[in-house]
């Protein structure tokens, strides 16, 4: 009953928002403030082209190429320009290492800040109560919770990112890939492996493979 | 471009396919993308610098969170950029109530001539 309750309460809050929302862009194009065309490119580029295999480009090309792999740690924001993903909300990138003694992993305590132009919007976990402040508390126990055990003998590190300066995590090359092309390492490198809640998994051999 | 709430599950389908690629949905209902759009138009047609939307949106999230508000992400986001364009006086609070009683009148008007039956179809969200 209760639930029932708070369910279509939800539903009401969801369908004001909807209206509320419709209203205000009417209303903003009618003032000449915004134009239809430029909303529709911001959602479409969001939605369709901006996302976590940037990042996953970034990644292969840091596992292949040592002299990028130096400049992305010294200057992430320019690094990843270079691959033309550049970002208009004017925060910083800083690319952190992980390394067999160092385990980095990234939240926004504050709200949602993150490295869209490499990532896209964050997953819906990224933005709630709990990871963003049990991370910086427990940050062993969390990552527990996402399937990662990480050593007693890797230090974690909590990263807290801001209007600022936006991190994003340069996972571990899986052994096993030494022979691989970058095009070829893409599609190992996940969204959650480059916030630092998961690791790089070795690609599974062929079923039936010699 | 903003489809009807009470579609959002279906018109989910189409969009599934290239955001879901590396982790899930990027927006929940369609007005939650008008919803970002906004934000993000009006930050880089130089009305307000991001950083006034970003620090406003973080204090609407704290302000509900020691409440106990059980808004969803994007209810704060909406809230925090009413506020900002009030704030920076793009708007007025009473245009937008005006509005979105003009439009909630432009919805029904809609509802009668082509929705007769989604109208009571409100599936329950999907998280």
């Amino acid at each position: 009953m209760t639930h029932e309750h708070h369910a279509s309460e939800h539903i009401e809050a969801e369908m004001d928002a909807a209206l509320r929302t419709k209203a205000l862009e009417a209303l903003l194009v009618e003032k000449g403030l915004i134009t239809t065309d430029a909303l529709d490119e911001i959602v479409r580029l969001y939605e369709q082209d901006i996302g976590p295999l940037n990042g996953a480009r970034v990644v292969a090309k840091a596992w292949t190429d040592p002299a990028y792999k130096q400049r992305l740690l010294q200057d992430g924001t320019a690094a990843v320009a270079e691959l033309g993903f550049t970002g208009r909300q004017g925060a910083e990138m800083v690319i952190l290492e992980n390394t067999p003694t160092v385990h980095n992993v990234v939240v926004c305590t504050l709200c949602s800040c993150y490295p869209w132009p490499i990532l896209g919007l964050p997953p819906t976990w990224y933005k709630s109560f709990a990871y963003r402040s049990r991370v910086v508390r427990e940050p062993r126990a969390v990552l527990r919770e996402f399937g990662l055990e990480v050593p007693e003998s890797t230090e974690i590190r909590v990263w807290d990112s801001n209007s600022e300066v936006r991190y994003m995590v340069l996972p571990e090359r899986p052994a096993g890939t030494e022979h691989f092309a970058e095009e070829e390492l893409i599609p190992l490198v996940t969204r959650d492996t480059m916030i630092g809640v998961s690791t790089v998994d070795a690609p599974q051999p062929l079923a039936g493979g010699e | 471009m903003a489809g009807r709430v009470d579609q959002h599950i279906t018109d989910m389908d189409e969009r599934i396919a290239l955001p879901r690629k590396n982790g899930e949905l990027v927006f929940e209902a369609p007005w939650e993308a008008l919803a970002f759009g906004l934000a993000v138009a009006l930050s880089e047609g130089g009305l307000y610098s991001w950083r006034d939307f970003s620090q406003g949106l973080a204090t609407e999230i704290a302000t509900a969170e020691q409440e106990g508000i059980t808004s969803s992400y994007y209810e704060r986001w909406l809230a925090s950029l009413e506020k900002l364009i009030i704030a920076k006086g793009l708007i007025t609070g009473e245009e937008l109530d005006t509005w979105t009683a003009k439009q909630a009148l432009d919805d029904e008007h809609d509802d009668h001539h082509h929705h007769h039956d989604d109208h009571h179809h409100h599936d329950p969200h999907i998280h």
